[in-house]
């Protein structure tokens, strides 16, 4: 077996070493009726390269890849171009096998790296401070709301109906598993709900997402007043990271917990995951963040270095008293992130976020000229809902069979609510082209 | 003096330390100064052509103000990005013995698949139509671990191991409402050597914790767990392969003490990788037990993550696992969804868990087979056993010189009187070239050293490994202190101030302030 270095002869020799007479003697604290004797049936034996690499070739050929059609599909998770340094840096050997940095001494890639990231996430969402990465969006969000409660000593959270509704059911699991109340205002395709009147005294947290998910953008600035005014934390929530390049962020606005995904900056679709999910707050809130903290120091000769910090919030100083039972961040992820970001620069992610708003408003204006279908927001970044004049999910299919990916069916996402089964997300950024933008209007016009 | 390696074993020796450089580097060592410091406002790596002119949609919240980003040229980001990677130990780097935390090779083929287009580029939420290979690979993964474990269910779609134990105590929590028991049974019994996240865990979902204390050999005494539980037991959450490297010999009976109180046994796995194709943990009355695809499975461990946590359950609590995951029909593989389908207790995160880690995992299961399995795990352990037989001579061990799994705990008792501490130790195996193995870790054990080697290493590489340590250990005991106490000498930095970094925390770059401020 190419991964295992020893040889009969050295096992025999260690074995003689150790002073057993076998290698079964090593598991004997395994009760003797548990010891499993033979091989376990039903799994095949050993294979080489060449044949994984044929059968998993197998499986991965019955998918349809992204880069291969015109892509429209969005809804929490986008394609976007990630430029091969990416890839080829966070295949380094020093970054894809090394481990969270517990010795500082030998780890300083990993932890500047990581105080790198921090500084660009805070920059970006406008906070002060941010921490080196949740697992996802999602969960990074349920984090928050649980932050919140922390912070503000209630227990109920209120999630507007734009929100990202598998965000909403992790935090209603995570909530309702903690005995914390959830108010989930309905699914708003319009950005008309009055939020400021969902919330009250024993509110903790309100959840917003902008651009949400039905793509409109939500001007936070008037709730973050209201939120204010009753003591109660504002969570902004993005799923599109992109968008902070064009649109006022969320910090500016008066956010107090700004939460998510960073997949759309140096990470691919991955079918859901990995991803890595970004996270800022105002500094005043830093005791009660949640996940790994990465902050600057000096070394015995005076040297500028980093450090895992702030651990006295964790799980393994803490145990049942931390503030989460995270362990890890998303760590070759934020990787991936921060060297994209590193690329783009202030003037690449501009460009590149106005590239996707161009090219969005250039297939909403041709699509909404398709009989029959209509855009129904005011404002979006690079996603948009469109209705259409019959059941989104059978019209995907049929587009599907066309060799067009064109987007997100909401009853994927709402499958309690038949009144948004025409409903339909479609997103664009810069890997469309008019191509793509044509081959989309004409297959639609077919298929209606 | 050189060692018969020809290395010096002296760190004034090694002539770096002492000599000077108008640079600050030291020869391959690159001094590279912050990502902020070196990027501008104005300078891009990615070329795009000027975006079309459209009607904005942005309505008024367009961007106004300057993020305060900066950017690298292509050729800059390469060589910022490598200067740092130098500064990093990684598996490939060294023997890397972090006990617990199964440092073991990751094969480039698994990197590989996790980057066909058929797997990396897909989208979650594209038509299910279009992605019947991913559904069918993790239908196949999941297959593979639950025959490896004598498992019936298993949930896939959780984020890392702390993320898989939530998932686990939510399905206990989930089954133990739909017996009405929710108000009564909230008690959860977490052996004293556990993981932080395993109280962490049961706390953030509303659980109490009693701690369970360990007996004299460093396992669970399953009368004293029968002690504690009652018709307040909610479950035990117990590490099996222990955090002390030692198999819980008692551990069906101490799944039953938990059963017949009407509790359930969650398997923290994280030391599952010791026993695949060794014994199977449904047959020892496990309820739940999630397994870390970072560790037994090795897929990368990526600087501190992404892992991969997916959670094998029993018949009692299959019922109750989160959507998303996979059935088999008489059309192919499906996917559900929707948590109201069934007794789900819901969504633990959007999508479907940790794709690209399911391919590489399964890839080193295909690559290594049932019997490839069977004899990592073998190796592991052997290899483990091999750095005991070596050491136990000069380093003590708190529960005996007997057989250990896949790791080796040591205390620090024979440290006594020396002045160095398991710290010092282990910072002086930094200057020999080495990782430090986990410390202080488990909490049980003064001073613990746990080394893990994996089933990666080769005799050899044990044979200077066990060497190196006996020359520590050996100038420890002479008092040649200044090896240890000024340790890491021959580092990318020396010792690092923690407290310092607490006190006053810094987490981001700010820009320095104008001289005339700074004056002042």
């Amino acid at each position: 077996m190419r991964y295992l270095p020893l040889s009969e002869a050295d096992r025999g020799a260690m074995l003689a070493k150790i002073g057993v007479g076998g290698i079964d003697e090593l598991f004997a604290d395994i009760p003797s009726d548990k010891l499993l004797k033979g091989l376990i049936g039903d799994l095949p034996r050993a294979k080489g390269e060449l044949e994984v690499e044929r059968l998993l070739g197998r499986m991965a050929a019955k998918n349809v890849a992204a880069g291969s059609v015109p892509f429209f599909v969005g809804a929490g998770a986008y394609k976007h171009h990630v430029p091969a340094t990416v890839d080829h840096v966070i295949q380094r050997s020093e970054f894809l096998t090394s481990y969270t940095p517990y010795q500082p001494e030998i780890a300083q890639g990993t932890l500047q790296y990581l105080f790198e990231f921090q500084t660009q996430v805070a920059l970006l969402t406008g906070m002060e401070v941010a921490n080196a990465s949740m697992y996802d969006g999602s969960t990074g969000t349920a984090e928050a709301v649980l932050m919140a409660h922390r912070v503000t000593r209630r227990r109920k959270a209120v999630l507007s109906g734009g929100l990202h509704p598998h965000y909403r059911a992790v935090v209603e699991t995570v909530s309702g598993m903690a005995g914390d109340a959830v108010t989930a205002l309905p699914p708003d395709v319009r950005a008309a709900e009055d939020l400021a009147a969902a919330i009250d005294g024993e509110t903790s947290c309100l959840v917003v997402q902008t651009p949400d998910v039905y793509g409109n953008l939500r001007d936070l600035t008037p709730l973050a007043a209201a939120c204010e005014a009753k003591g109660v934390l504002l969570i902004a929530v993005f799923t599109e990271a992109t968008a902070l390049g064009a649109i006022t962020s969320p910090g500016q606005m008066g956010a107090d917990i700004v939460v998510g995904e960073g997949q759309s900056i140096g990470n691919g679709l991955n079918f859901g995951g990995p991803y890595v999910g970004l996270f800022a707050c105002k500094q005043k809130y830093l005791r009660q963040m949640p996940g790994r903290l990465c902050g600057e120091t000096v070394d015995a000769e005076g040297k500028r270095g980093f450090v895992l910090t702030l651990s006295t919030r964790e799980q393994h100083i803490r145990r049942d008293k931390a503030t989460s039972n995270i362990c890890t961040n998303s760590g070759l992820c934020c990787l991936a992130f921060t060297i994209h970001l590193a690329l783009l620069g202030e003037a690449g992610l501009r460009r590149v976020a106005a590239i996707c708003h161009a090219n969005a408003v250039q297939l909403a204006d041709q699509l909404a000229g398709v009989k029959g279908v209509k855009v129904l927001n005011e404002t979006f970044f690079n996603e948009f809902t469109l209705e259409l004049p019959g059941d989104a999910a059978a019209i995907v299919e049929k587009l599907a069979a066309r060799g067009v990916l064109a987007g997100v069916p909401v009853s994927r996402l709402e499958p309690g609510h038949p009144e948004l089964a025409n409903l339909l997300l479609v997103a664009s950024t810069e890997v469309n082209t008019d191509e793509d933008r044509a081959s989309f209007v004409a297959a639609l016009k077919e298929v209606l | 003096m050189l060692n018969n390696q020809g290395r010096p074993t002296q760190a004034g020796e090694a002539g770096a330390a002492t000599h000077n450089t108008f640079t600050g580097n030291r020869g391959l060592q690159i001094e590279e100064a912050l990502l902020f410091e070196v990027g501008r406002a104005e300078t891009t790596g990615v070329d795009f052509p000027a975006p079309p002119a459209v009607k904005s949609r942005l309505g008024g919240l367009a961007r106004d103000a300057a993020i305060g980003l900066v950017g690298l040229s292509e050729p800059e980001t390469m060589r910022h990005y490598v200067r740092l990677s130098q500064k990093n130990y990684g598996i490939d780097s060294g023997l890397f013995p972090l006990g617990s935390c199964t440092m073991k090779h990751n094969p480039r083929l698994n990197e590989k698949m996790a980057r066909l287009p058929g797997f990396g580029d897909v989208h979650p939420l594209q038509p299910l139509s279009t992605v019947k290979g991913a559904l069918e690979l993790m239908e196949e993964l999941g297959r593979w671990l639950k025959v490896l474990t004598g498992m019936p269910a298993v949930a896939l779609s959780t984020k890392a191991g702390a993320h898989g134990e939530l998932c686990g105590m939510m399905a206990i929590k989930a089954a133990i409402a739909a017996r009405g028991e929710q108000d009564t049974r909230t008690v959860v019994l977490v052996p004293d050597s556990a993981h932080g996240t395993n109280p962490a865990t049961a706390a953030l979902i509303g659980f109490t914790i009693k701690t369970v204390p360990a007996r004299a050999d460093g396992t669970v005494d399953p009368a004293a767990v029968a002690a504690l539980t009652g018709p307040d037991t909610a479950a035990i959450m117990l590490t099996n392969p222990n955090t002390c490297g030692l198999f819980e010999k008692d551990v069906v009976a101490i799944a039953e003490a938990v059963h017949a109180a009407g509790g359930y046994f969650y398997c923290d796995g994280a030391n599952f990788n010791a026993i695949v194709g060794k014994a199977r943990p449904g047959e020892l009355g496990v309820d739940a037990m999630h397994i870390n695809l970072h560790k037994t499975f090795s897929t990368p461990h990526g600087g501190g993550g992404p892992g991969a946590g997916p959670v094998v359950l029993s018949e009692r609590l299959a019922a109750f696992a989160p959507v998303p995951y996979t059935v088999v029909t008489a059309d192919g593989v499906r996917l559900v969804e929707d948590a109201a389908e069934n007794g789900s207790f819901g969504r633990i995160t959007a999508f479907h868990g940790q794709m690209g880690m399911y391919v590489r995992a399964l890839s080193f299961m295909l690559s290594h087979g049932a019997d490839g399995l069977r004899q990592a795990s073998e190796d592991a352990v052997l290899n483990a056993n091999y750095i005991r037989a070596g050491l136990s001579d000069l380093m003590s061990q708190p529960f005996g010189d007997r057989a250990c799994m896949h790791e080796v705990l040591f205390d620090d008792s024979w440290l006594k009187d020396t002045g160095v501490t398991t710290l010092d130790f282990a910072k002086a195996m930094i200057d020999e070239g080495y990782h430090p193995m986990t410390m202080y870790f488990p909490l049980v054990v003064h001073g613990a050293m746990l080394i893990e080697p994996t089933e990666s290493e080769s005799k050899a590489s044990l044979d200077l490994f066990i060497m190196t340590l006996r020359d520590l250990a050996f100038a420890a005991k002479r008092g040649d202190s200044e090896r240890f106490s000024g340790a890491p000498y021959l580092a990318p930095r020396r010792r690092l101030d923690e407290t310092r970094a607490a006190r006053a925390p810094v987490l981001r770059w700010t820009p320095p302030k104008p001289l005339s401020l700074a004056a002042e």
